[in-house]
């Protein structure tokens, strides 16, 4: 599926919700089903510092195409880089490079684009999109 | 005598809004506090009809107004109890109060081999500017240790007191464990040996009265943004002797008597440190928020506010998995705590969509945080102006939290 394709399957998805409770049970979960990245990468060197919370990603080229797995120490965050996963990963570098990630504004999810520092977002999308310009460079 | 919380509450007029549907729940006030109207009409009254700049035009809206700003540094002087209006300095904040002192104070004097004593409780804003001077002089920065309920251990700050000692710099009240430090006893125990200190009140000065004479204390420091009035602006007390041994600190229009280009005299206390122009509306509306905290009293309001401590620990207590972090004896308002297994962060997030604004985070306090090696906590921060049913309120939504995320 295409990047844009993923991005209107979880809008849809979060279309279902009613209220912000419903939203957020739902990135709960998504949380807890996050495939863990492995306890080998869980290194210093792989957090995304935001302020409250940590992030750790890891990302690999495989068949030009680029992996991402990654883990947090907070349920709501782990959910978040979920959902940027979800759409991001297994996706070529220039995909990922020109992904607009529109989704995040359409499920209400753009405040945590605010820079409060309180969460990672912001600097995990960064963190993504640096790690496949720096695949693109090398291939 | 009981206070009419119904009353004070409509004085503030943010605390009708609502957030995210529901009626705001306002637990941030260590972060900073609300406004009351009072205050909030003297700064746009002063923009509306005040405005002019201080301690230079001849005209009447400059004299009109450098009277109005230097009754307002009246107004906290009296309200300190201090001896003397110039030893009240206006600066941006609590953090601009300490970087102005640690820099000023070292440069006179701090030398290599010197120490200067800390606390292990203290804000980021009461360790950076030490701990730079420290590093630009060759000094050693030494930290007050504490014990697991978050009190100091004043056997080994005795300890630490020597004739390297030049300063003792520690906070008045923990903003992250709620913490009433002994401050009395930290002033004489450094002053036996001639040391000066500097208290950090930007916790203490809205829940209790301060009266630096009888503290004895050298320097006292605090934000106007915690005391209910403007952001941007603080005080820094400092004795006559001790200000005027130290050398300005930004300088610049205002801190002078002649300048030509082989040598400047600088001005008498209070100019020296108030460099350019001030934030006149700010330090008019801290006199403001002041006058309308002793119209209600401080008194009444630390005894009001314990009432809510205790019956919010209570309550939290029961919660199964909730620890509180920092159990003095002699505490303020504050609770910090943890819940087994879940990230501060998801609780705060939760609690926001419910209308309850809570701190979440290290509350820039990283090495206390390291000491209870948490990564974090939540903390609920009472005024004046909060209630028994709010509490009620924040114990439900904490636990309807608790089960989602658990």
């Amino acid at each position: 599926m295409k990047i844009e394709e993923i991005e209107s399957e979880i809008v849809e998805e979060f279309e279902m919700f009613d209220d912000w409770m419903q939203k957020y049970e739902h990135i709960i979960d998504l949380g807890k089903s996050l495939p863990m990245i492995e306890e080998k990468y869980k290194t210093e060197d792989k957090i995304i510092k935001g302020c409250q919370s940590r992030v750790w990603l890891h990302s690999e080229l495989i068949n030009g195409k680029v992996v991402f797995t990654a883990d947090s120490d907070a349920i709501i965050t782990k959910g978040m880089v979920a959902l940027m996963i979800r759409v991001l990963s297994d996706h070529t570098p220039d995909e990922i490079i020109n992904a607009k990630l529109e989704f995040i504004d359409k499920i209400g999810l753009t405040k945590h684009l605010s820079p409060t520092r309180s969460n990672g977002l912001v600097s995990m999308i960064k963190q993504m999109k640096l790690d496949a310009i720096a695949f693109k460079a090398k291939s | 005598m009981e206070l009419d919380i119904e009353a004070i509450r409509k004085d503030f007029p943010i605390l009708s809004r609502t957030v995210n549907g529901k009626p705001l729940i306002y637990f941030d006030n260590g972060a900073t506090a609300q406004k009351p109207t009072l205050v909030i009409d003297a700064i746009e009254n002063y923009y509306k009809h005040q405005n002019a700049n201080i301690h230079r035009g001849v005209h009447t809206l400059s004299q009109e107004i450098t009277v109005a700003y230097e009754n307002a540094r009246a107004t906290i002087q009296n309200h300190l109890n201090a001896t003397h209006a110039h030893e009240i300095i206006f600066t941006a904040g609590t953090t601009a109060s300490i970087n102005l002192l640690a820099s000023s104070f070292s440069k006179k004097f701090l030398s290599k081999g010197d120490e200067i004593i800390i606390s292990a409780m203290e804000h980021h804003s009461n360790i950076l500017p030490w701990q730079q001077a420290c590093e630009e002089k060759g000094a050693v920065l030494k930290v007050i240790p504490i014990n697991a309920e978050g009190e100091l251990l004043l056997d080994e700050y005795s300890k630490l007191l020597s004739e390297k000692t030049k300063i003792v710099a520690v906070t008045h009240i923990s903003n992250t464990l709620g913490t009433i430090n002994p401050i009395k006893e930290i002033i004489t125990l450094a002053h036996a040996k001639n040391i000066p200190v500097m208290i950090d009140g930007a916790q203490a000065v809205p829940h209790t009265a301060v009266d630096v004479k009888e503290l004895d204390c050298d320097f006292y420091v605090f934000s106007g943004h915690k005391l209910f009035g403007p952001t941007g602006v603080g005080i820094l007390y400092g004795k006559e002797k001790w200000l005027n041994k130290l050398p300005p600190y930004q300088i610049g229009g205002g801190t002078i008597k002649t300048v030509t280009f082989e040598k400047t005299e600088y001005a008498d206390l209070p100019l020296k440190f108030e460099a350019g122009t001030p934030h006149i509306s700010g330090g008019i509306g801290l006199a403001k928020a002041i006058d309308y905290i002793n119209t209600i009293g401080l008194d009444k309001i630390a005894a009001y506010e314990h009432t809510l401590l205790e019956y919010a620990t209570e309550r939290l207590e029961k919660i199964e998995g909730l620890k509180i972090i920092g159990r003095a004896k002699n505490k303020a308002s504050v609770i910090s705590f943890v819940v087994n297994g879940i990230h501060p962060f998801d609780i705060g997030t939760i609690l926001d969509q419910l209308g309850i604004a809570v701190r979440t985070g290290h509350h820039c306090t990283q090495p206390l945080m390291q000491f209870y090696d948490i990564p974090g906590t939540i903390r609920a921060s009472f005024a004046f102006y909060n209630t028994k049913q709010e509490i009620d309120e924040f114990v439900k939504s904490l636990e309807r939290a608790i089960n989602m995320l658990r």
